[in-house]
């Protein structure tokens, strides 16, 4: 008998056809899976009723031979085969990693490949391979969990990975087999779980993450259900670890040990210390006992000796707080809500100091190790689906650019790609020919300059405004994306006061692949599309000149010219006719500027004849009060 | 006509309205798809629908249309874990035969 859960109203799901999501927070060093069921957000717990997924993999020659908990239990043993901290290295060049600390725990292949692999005893392996192995065990607890296979998840990144590190994720979720709906910050993912983007309120919001071995804190500013990051400052080498690192720094510097070589004392030494970490939170004193090889310890940690290990730690992350209120231009107490996630924001002199920087009470409610997966399945459900679309929340930005096609087949770029919704940009079109009164508009998205290269995603017609000369109408059109990522675009004829507007999915059915084709193509065609978009302008133009010419040739030709004049007026706008056939936007030009000189004559008669009809039967004083509206 | 909830099943769903701090119940239906007849719909409700019918157990409002409550009547709505994972389960004396999963059935 099948295991059901309870559906939002009228969102109920066929039989096998279940939306079942998952939200992930991929650790540095712990990672959690989370889910929501019947409406409730929860992590999903091991057979031994473990949530926390220690991000560590053991490789042997057969491939992964533990993973999580157990690797981490083996580490010491076998520090070489057994990779954690891995997203310390996901996305970063074989330079980078051997400058960093992480890469001087493992052995780095030597080859000519520009991603960097660790040796282990399965044979060299990417961060992006063992980031996967971390995501499919993630994965399997999920499914077994859910009864069935997952749609899609959501999984966190920090907030200052670099588009590269973003798409290393990314590729290690699918090289787990999981679909990816969304990559979301780990703060905006927190601030979620807090159900801040629910407020009815704009809101400046701060997220303090400390959590195994790293510090950041982000700002972010809440508006209209839409998260903005504005800063973020931190320190990728400090943590929970640095905590442990401190308290077995002390303990060594008691006790007189020395450690050398020996990576598996280190271990031990570590885990030895973090477990008087947990102890110190909620006792006066803890006990360190460690017994490895040669070397025995016992020890008693005071909580007072615990905070001075601490205090710098601690003044090192509130010193990044500064930095990142700096870098927003915000105030302390421009700060509405600070949210706290890590593990090792439970230690209580961490709580103590951020609030009293804050001078702010801190959100400490939800569990800080499972905040983040948390946001992360809220938002995967919705993704999924499985809420209705009312609650349907996007925190993102448009992925194509988004724009109107004006004369010639060009596009005219409204909102460009990147801008976060909701968004609004407007821009005045004017008409073509003498006495419009209707307007075309084809609202295309795309980053080439002409409408055939783009996609087309509607069009509409604006009717009915007053006839006046060419370029005289003045027409606004709005482009409006709302949080939803629905695009209205709407046409305003000021002066008649003629509106008409049509609405739009835009990224609807664009798959990721698509979108990265078509920035591709904008990049690789440029000059093409330079070079066409100036051919066409020209086109326009000459389309235009003749345009305007024959109009007024009909009305007053022969007043104004002779024969030979006409004729030769005639002969130079059929060359501009012939010359827009070639294709050469310098042969339209030229035929163009051929036409503009023999027709000078033609535009000053004209322009003077019509001066004199004005201002017949007025004086110059009649002027002069015009000349200056009250 | 009743339709029960055991101990566990109304403990969670009383949970699960509070978490989600508004509607007026739960309810029960069946749909006419599903590879072997019916299926099971269970849903939050925000609003009775005409002819709806109100059963009271365990401190659960039960909600029901008519049709499927011919389906439904003496069904004992379970919640139970099998593995890591766990759900609610309607145990339908109207069953005849239900398919591999238990999704759906036939009366």
């Amino acid at each position: 008998m099948a295991l059901l859960q309870i559906s939002e109203p009228g969102q109920s799901t066929a039989p096998h056809q279940h939306r079942f999501a998952a939200g992930i927070d991929l650790g540095t060093t712990n990672s959690l899976v989370a889910t929501v069921r019947s409406g409730v957000a929860n992590v999903l717990q091991d057979q031994d009723g473990e949530a926390i997924f220690p991000s560590v993999v053991r490789y042997d020659k057969h491939g992964v031979v533990a993973i999580g908990k157990a690797a981490r239990e083996q580490a010491a043993e076998d520090p070489y085969n057994t990779i954690s901290s891995v997203k310390r290295l996901i996305g970063l060049s074989a330079e980078d990693i051997a400058e960093s600390a992480a890469g001087m725990m493992y052995k780095l292949e030597k080859n000519d490949s520009s991603v960097p692999r660790i040796s282990t005893a399965a044979g060299p392996k990417t961060a992006i391979e063992v980031s996967a192995d971390i995501l499919r065990a993630l994965r399997e607890r999920a499914e077994l969990s859910l009864g069935g296979e997952l749609t899609g998840v959501v999984v966190t990144v920090p907030a200052y990975f670099d588009d590269t590190q973003r798409q290393a994720t990314k590729d290690a979720a699918r090289l787990a087999g999981l679909n990816v709906y969304r990559l979301v910050n780990e703060p905006t993912a927190a601030a979620i779980a807090y159900g801040l983007d629910q407020a009815e309120m704009d809101a400046t919001i701060a997220v303090y993450d400390l959590g195994g071995g790293t510090f950041d804190i982000s700002i972010l500013k809440l508006e209209r259900g839409v998260f903005e990051v504005l800063s973020t400052a931190g320190d990728t080498a400090l943590g929970g670890d640095d905590i442990d690192q401190a308290v077995v720094d002390w303990i060594i510097s008691q006790q007189g040990i020395d450690v050398g070589n020996d990576a598996g004392l280190q271990r031990s030494l570590l885990d030895q210390a973090r477990s008087v970490k947990h102890q110190l939170s909620s006792a006066d004193s803890a006990q360190f006992e460690l017994q490895h090889g040669d070397t025995s310890i016992s020890a008693s940690v005071s909580v007072d000796t615990f905070n001075e290990l601490l205090s710098g730690l601690l003044e090192r992350t509130l010193k990044s707080c500064r930095s990142a209120l700096r870098q927003a231009k915000l105030k302390k107490n421009q700060i509405d809500n600070v949210v706290m996630v890590g593990g090792s924001t439970r230690v209580p002199a961490v709580r103590a100091a951020v609030s009293a920087f804050f001078e702010k009470e801190v959100l400490t409610d939800i569990n800080p190790d499972e905040v983040v997966a948390i946001g992360a399945s809220l938002q995967a459900d919705v993704l999924a689906g499985n809420k209705p679309d009312s609650d349907m929340l996007l925190l993102d930005v448009i992925p194509l650019s988004l724009g109107i096609e004006t004369h010639g087949g060009l596009v005219e770029q409204i909102i460009s790609r990147n801008t976060t919704i909701p968004a609004a940009r407007a821009q005045e079109f004017t008409t073509y020919k003498d006495g419009q009164t209707a307007m075309a508009l084809h609202v295309v998205q795309g980053e080439r300059d002409l409408v055939r290269d783009c996609r087309s995603l509607g069009r509409f017609e604006l009717r009915g405004f007053n006839p006046v000369v060419a370029g005289q109408a003045r027409i606004q059109v709005t482009f409006q994306v709302d949080a939803d990522g629905l695009l209205t675009v709407s046409a305003l004829e000021k002066a008649s006061n003629v509106h008409a507007e049509v609405q739009i999915k835009p990224s609807y059915g664009l798959l990721d692949s698509e979108i990265e084709s078509m920035i591709r193509d904008s990049m690789t065609n440029a000059e093409q599309d330079v070079a066409a978009r100036m051919l066409q302008e020209q086109r326009v133009e000459a389309e235009r000149a003749v345009e305007a010419l024959d109009a007024a040739m009909a009305k007053d030709a022969d007043q104004f010219l002779d024969q030979s004049e006409k004729q030769k007026i005639l002969d130079a706008r059929a060359s501009v006719l012939e010359s827009n056939d070639t294709g050469d936007s310098e042969a339209i030009k030229k035929a163009l500027r051929g036409l503009e000189k023999v027709s000078e004559i033609y535009v000053s008669r004209r322009m003077n004849a019509s001066i004199g009809e004005a201002m017949k039967g007025k004086n110059i004083d009649s002027y002069a009060k015009q000349d200056n509206p009250s | 006509m009743a339709i029960t909830l055991t101990d566990a099943a109304a403990d969670r769903v009383k949970t699960f309205m509070d978490n989600r701090g508004k509607g007026v119940g739960l309810r029960l239906a069946v749909r006419t798809t599903g590879c072997s007849g019916m299926a099971y719909v269970l849903e939050f409700a925000d609003e009775l629908d005409e002819g709806d019918v109100v059963f009271e157990d365990n401190d659960v409002t039960v909600i029901i249309d008519p049709k499927s409550l011919v389906y439904l009547d003496g069904t004992e709505l379970d919640f139970g874990k099998e593995g890591l994972n766990e759900g609610f389960k309607f145990k339908n004396p109207n069953v005849k035969d239900e398919c591999g999963c238990g999704e759906s059935f036939t009366v």
